[in-house]
């Protein structure tokens, strides 16, 4: 379908009492042009390789940050990913454009439902507003920051309702190796769980 | 028979060569191996030497020397007193009950003189520290109790021989101007013998003290190894020949003067010269003794040359065993501590010597004792072998039905440990804390015990042996972990684990760089060097020390064994193929210069950028 390739990058301390995310690996892992990295499994220590990880970054036409949603941020090691990856005059900075132009996004699982991510909510901001800190990561580097999927009640989901979420998230890496994608159109929707499989074909490709 | 001298080495040499390994591919050990070699060049079967055969034992019984100026070397005066129970316990009561025994033998029931049967009986007190040594290194069992308490009673003897030769003499009763035929100062010595012997050790001492220190270190300034070596040598064979010449065992000498060194810097370096000599030397002695044996005599009257081999080892036996039992030992311990030291060694051969020359007794009774203490020699091997082979497995297979808390025997684990020390238990307990449980291998038996009662599954052997393998289930495990402590033994494991059981990983402990590097040329995929990881956290405390932040330092210390593990592989392929057991110090000052460049590499391309703001500051 397509030759473009993405980078998912999945942080999670205690991966093995994680079932949906197992659930939500296994419809991506396999995947045509997909490289799926465990990073806590390759980096227990934290002593992140960092020119390994630019190398791949430079590979890939998209990343994923895949992790769950402990205290409204990213696990320590995606944080250290951040710090020591995306380096000054590398990513950022007057002559760091090495991803400039890459897309990214944050797939993340959230104890709290939609609800109480809200101004009223016992959350008072939404996931959006907590993910700012990524949003301008990504412009910092010239990067286009995708609508975030969010898998939101991760804690109390029945089977099925993880099997329908493990569905869409294929769905949406699918859709998003497409090349004829409007990007700049995508980019106004708040989160992904908001339009489904029919409207991705209609609303958000290129008319030619 | 006019054979000459390289004829004789070539005979000596190429029987070793051939029997030695052999003996070996058959868990009977290399002592064995030697004496069997010898008995076939020897006058009664091949008839490749003749009487030389003797004239070769007098030559290498400097093996003998050689071995007790290492064994002095060992021994500082620290692990001395630290084994002074056994030493003193253990070696005086054998000595003590052994001796008494066979003076009641000889005195009461065969008549000897008086005098006479004391020096017998000492005499045949002696076990032989040759054969049980190797037989400890070779079967690795120098750490159990066994193997320790052996070696002090042997530790015992050796410095008993020293009064013993002295009193034997004494207990002659033989004019003294007949004795001997030296004059001028050397018939004065032979006169004052106790006066001699004391003046003697004192020089020794004294030499040992305030001389071999400083001409050593003369001596290492030239920096020409093969000077030092020869100057070990020189002083190995200065300090018999001064014992000789007052009238004294060489060997005791020789010992005297290790310990002595024990302490001096250069220990290590007399000890990696001198090994090689012994090594072949006492070979060669082993040989000899097994091509000495003078089957004529056996075959004469084989029923009281048996007769007497049997109740000399079956006395000795006793004591042994009933020493070891108020030592407290397990009973497999009891066992092998008793058939380590049943046989009369080389130390009797002299002492014998000594009384035939003063004619305490006569020729055929020489000759008898003779073929009997070489006879035992043979025996203890053998029985060993056999109590390795039988007895120990049966015992320990019943024993095991008995133990609480017991592993699943049946079942069998994914991972096995070979080796239980320090760091194999650790391992192991890490494991189990985790939910894990693995087939332990270790040849302590004490240990084994224990870890039985703990509910370890545990076999007890030589972890180089098939059928030991076999037993704790490497066809069906995953993994096998060699935690053992003699790197040798690791590489002969990695080996045959590789033939046998090509579907185990691998994950094997490597004592430093150079074990790390036969390792790798093995094939081995794991490797884990003891010290690196001790030593660059040390590192990173003493950077903090000096004001540095630890986190920095923490970084810069895993940065560092990444980088040194690379470096280990990278070196390992260009490493100059030396396949000689013997790295000569060039050759590793050489790898420690390739290192270092690589250190330098790694800090120069290495720019540190971790939360650095001042590029930013600088551009922005």
């Amino acid at each position: 379908m397509s030759n473009k390739k993405l980078l998912i990058l999945f942080f999670h301390p205690r991966f093995e009492d994680s079932r949906v995310n197992a659930k939500l690996i296994e419809g991506v892992q396999q995947l045509n042009g997909v490289t799926f990295r465990d990073m806590y499994e390759l980096y227990p220590d934290f002593n992140i390789n960092i020119k390994a990880e630019q190398a791949l970054l430079l590979e890939h036409d998209m990343i994923i940050w895949h992790h769950p949603f402990y205290w409204y941020n990213c696990p320590p090691l995606m944080k250290q990913w951040l710090d020591l990856v995306l380096e000054y005059g590398w990513a950022y900075g007057s002559n760091g454009k090495m991803l400039a132009g890459k897309w990214v996004m944050n797939v993340i699982t959230s104890g709290g439902n939609f609800n109480v991510y809200q101004p009223e909510g016992k959350n008072k901001f939404t996931h959006r507003q907590f993910l700012n800190s990524f949003e301008q990561t990504a412009n910092l580097c010239q990067m286009v920051y995708l609508p975030p999927f969010i898998v939101p009640g991760a804690n109390r989901l029945l089977d099925k309702d993880i099997e329908e979420y493990m569905i869409q998230y294929a769905q949406i890496v699918h859709f998003l190796m497409n090349e004829s994608i409007d990007v700049e159109k995508l980019s106004t929707v708040e989160h992904f769980n908001q339009i489904n499989a029919a409207q991705w074909e209609h609303q958000f490709y290129k008319t030619p | 028979m006019g054979a000459s001298v390289l004829q004789n080495a070539m005979i000596f040499l190429g029987a070793a060569l051939i029997f030695v390994p052999i003996a070996k591919k058959l868990g009977i050990g290399s002592v064995l191996g030697y004496i069997i070699a010898g008995i076939v060049i020897g006058p009664f079967v091949f008839g490749f030497i003749g009487n030389e055969g003797e004239d070769i034992m007098h030559a290498a019984e400097f093996g003998v020397v050689m071995m007790l100026f290492l064994i002095g070397l060992e021994l500082n005066p620290e692990s001395f007193w630290r084994m002074r129970r056994r030493i003193l316990g253990m070696g005086g009561l054998q000595m003590l009950l052994t001796a008494l025994l066979f003076f009641g033998l000889f005195y009461y029931l065969q008549s000897y003189a008086f005098n006479t049967a004391i020096a017998l009986a000492l005499t045949f007190a002696m076990s032989s520290t040759a054969i049980v040594l190797q037989t400890l290194k070779e079967k690795n069992l120098d750490k159990t109790h066994a193997g320790k308490s052996s070696f002090a009673v042997l530790l015992f003897q050796d410095i008993a021989v020293i009064p013993i030769l002295a009193i034997i003499p004494l207990l002659a009763d033989v004019p003294k101007n007949q004795l001997n035929s030296r004059s001028g100062i050397l018939g004065m010595i032979d006169q004052y013998p106790t006066i001699t012997i004391l003046v003697a050790v004192l020089i020794i001492v004294f030499l040992g003290k305030y001389v071999f220190s400083p001409f050593l270190h003369w001596i290492a300034k030239v920096h020409m190894r093969e000077l030092f070596t020869a100057s070990a040598l020189f002083l190995v064979i200065g300090v018999s020949w001064l014992m000789q010449l007052a009238g004294i065992s060489a060997a005791l000498g020789a010992f005297l003067a290790g310990v002595l060194m024990a302490n001096s810097a250069f220990r290590h370096e007399l000890e990696s010269n001198l090994e090689p000599f012994k090594g072949i030397l006492l070979g060669l002695f082993f040989t000899a003794v097994g091509s000495t044996i003078n089957f004529g005599l056996i075959v004469h009257q084989p029923l009281q040359i048996i007769q007497t081999v049997l109740l000399f080892m079956l006395i000795k036996s006793v004591v042994l065993f009933v020493v070891a039992a108020l030592f407290k030992h397990e009973l497999q311990q009891k066992i092998m501590f008793t058939l380590l030291l049943s046989q009369v060694g080389e130390f009797a051969f002299i002492l014998l010597g000594s009384i035939g020359t003063l004619n305490m007794i006569n020729k055929p009774e020489l000759d008898l004792y003779m073929a009997v203490i070489t006879i035992s020699m043979i025996v203890s091997p053998i029985l060993l072998f056999l109590d390795e082979k039988w007895f120990s497995g049966v015992w320990y297979k019943k024993r095991k039905g008995n133990v609480e808390y017991q592993a699943d025997i049946q079942g069998h684990n994914d991972i096995i440990i070979a080796g239980f020390g320090h760091f194999g238990s650790t391992l192991g307990r890490f494991l189990r804390a985790n939910g894990i449980e693995a087939t332990i291998l270790d040849n302590n038996s004490d240990q084994v015990l224990l870890l039985r009662k703990m509910g370890f599954k545990v076999f007890y052997g030589d972890v180089t042996r098939m059928d030991i393998l076999e037993a704790a289930g490497a066809a069906k495990a995953k993994i096998l972990v060699s935690a053992l402590d003699v790197p040798d033994k690791n590489i002969e494991l990695s080996e045959l684990v590789a033939k046998h059981y090509p579907h185990l990983k691998l994950f094997f402990r490597a004592k430093n760089r150079v074990d790390a590097y036969e390792l790798i040329d093995q094939g081995v995929e794991n490797i884990y060097r003891e010290s690196i990881h001790a030593s660059v956290y040390m590192g990173v405390d003493i950077l903090s020390e000096l004001g540095f932040r630890k986190y920095t330092s923490l970084r810069k210390a895993n940065e560092f064994i990444a980088h040194d593990n690379t470096a280990l592989y990278k070196l390992a392929k260009h490493r100059h193929n030396s396949d000689s057991y013997v790295q000569s110090v060039k050759e590793e000052i050489a790898q420690q210069e390739k290192l270092l460049a690589e250190d330098k590499r790694f800090v120069e391309h290495k720019p540190d950028g971790a939360w650095d703001k001042s590029k930013i500051i600088a551009n922005d």
